[in-house]
């Protein structure tokens, strides 16, 4: 994690970059974790649903109006 | 500095930041939701045309109102901010070092100021929040379909001129490489803005709750990200001066 990334233009030292090999795994984990969690409070159970009914509709049915997500 | 120490401090920032948004949005968002409610369901009492859509508050309630304005949005809040602050503090973690010669405190920064432009406020100037009653069923495949595929064209825009950003950087140093990012970023967007289709009619629903209702969304949408933001670069600061002095020592021992 020493390895600059970007020339710098001057001689001021550059500031040390996460290779991407130790972010990878992380980023895809937790992107995925958070797209699903993402996905059941903004859409599920309206214009899409991955599950049946509407209890998770109705549950977080106030969060989804005042996060400005489309509800019904 | 580490994905993991960043990840860490991102969620920690996004379940503070979600308790702070639910506190706003209760106290400030909800007034308007149940005048909304109210509007709806004297409207449907009038007409019986909207049964079979979907109700508030109403006998068959699957869900009570005391309840989704409580634990329902308290769970949808940190849930969101949980998220959004973990992806942040990955996005700063890609971003640090790489964007001209962000330090990972400023990348906190940078990024929670491009995600709050670009998946929140954006895509509110174009389809502003509706508080319940406002829109039709049928529409909702439609308006669904609009309002998240303008997201992504914000987002990945966002992403492309803050890359574009670093790479004029070396170039055009600090003001020119914000000035192109954003100008790039501000005219993609209007072309986009203006090709996509217009938002819904609101129809005869009253102006004053609507306004309300809209700012008391764009003052939670606020509040998560200015949450995320000050508390996650307030704890990539700490971890930073803590590295630094660490490094200093160690630099010093190997002196001696």
């Amino acid at each position: 994690m020493s390895h600059a990334a970007s020339a710098a233009p001057t001689t001021e030292v550059a500031v040390p970059a996460i290779p991407v090999a130790e972010l990878a795994p992380w980023a895809l984990f937790f992107g995925l974790l958070a797209t699903l969690v993402l996905f059941f409070v903004s859409a599920d159970q309206g214009a899409v649903s991955l599950t049946s009914g509407t209890l998770i509709h109705e549950f977080v049915h106030d969060g989804r109006h005042l996060l400005a997500f489309p509800c019904h | 500095m580490t994905a993991r120490a960043l990840l860490v401090r991102g969620l920690i920032a996004g379940l503070l930041a979600g308790i702070a948004t639910f506190l706003v949005a209760h106290q400030v968002g909800e007034p308007p939701v149940e005048t909304a409610i109210s509007l709806e369901e004297s409207s449907a009492h009038h007409s019986e045309a909207t049964a079979g859509a979907h109700s508030h508050g109403s006998e068959e309630a699957v869900v009570s109102r005391e309840t989704q304005r409580t634990w329902g949005l308290l769970t949808g809040t940190l849930a969101v901010g949980t998220a959004l602050g973990g992806l942040v503090a990955l996005g700063s973690a890609l971003v640090a070092g790489r964007v001209g010669r962000l330090r990972p405190t400023a990348a906190t920064a940078v990024v929670t100021l491009t995600g709050f432009t670009t998946v929140a406020l954006v895509p509110f100037l174009k389809y502003p929040a509706n508080p319940p009653g406002v829109g039709t069923a049928e529409t909702i495949g439609a308006r669904t379909e609009q309002y998240f595929g303008f997201l992504v064209v914000s987002l990945v825009t966002g992403i492309l001129a803050l890359a574009l950003a670093g790479r004029v950087w070396p170039r055009f140093g600090t003001w020119g490489a914000v000035v192109m990012g954003v100008a790039a970023y501000v005219v993609v967007m209007s072309v986009a803005a203006t090709l996509m289709p217009m938002p819904d009619a609101v129809g005869s629903f009253p102006a004053d709750t609507l306004w309300a209702f809209r700012r008391g969304s764009l003052l939670t949408l606020v509040t998560l990200w200015a949450g995320i933001g000050v508390v996650l670069s307030g704890l990539v600061g700490r971890l930073e001066k803590h590295e630094a002095a660490k490094a200093q020592r160690r630099a010093l021992a190997a002196s001696l």
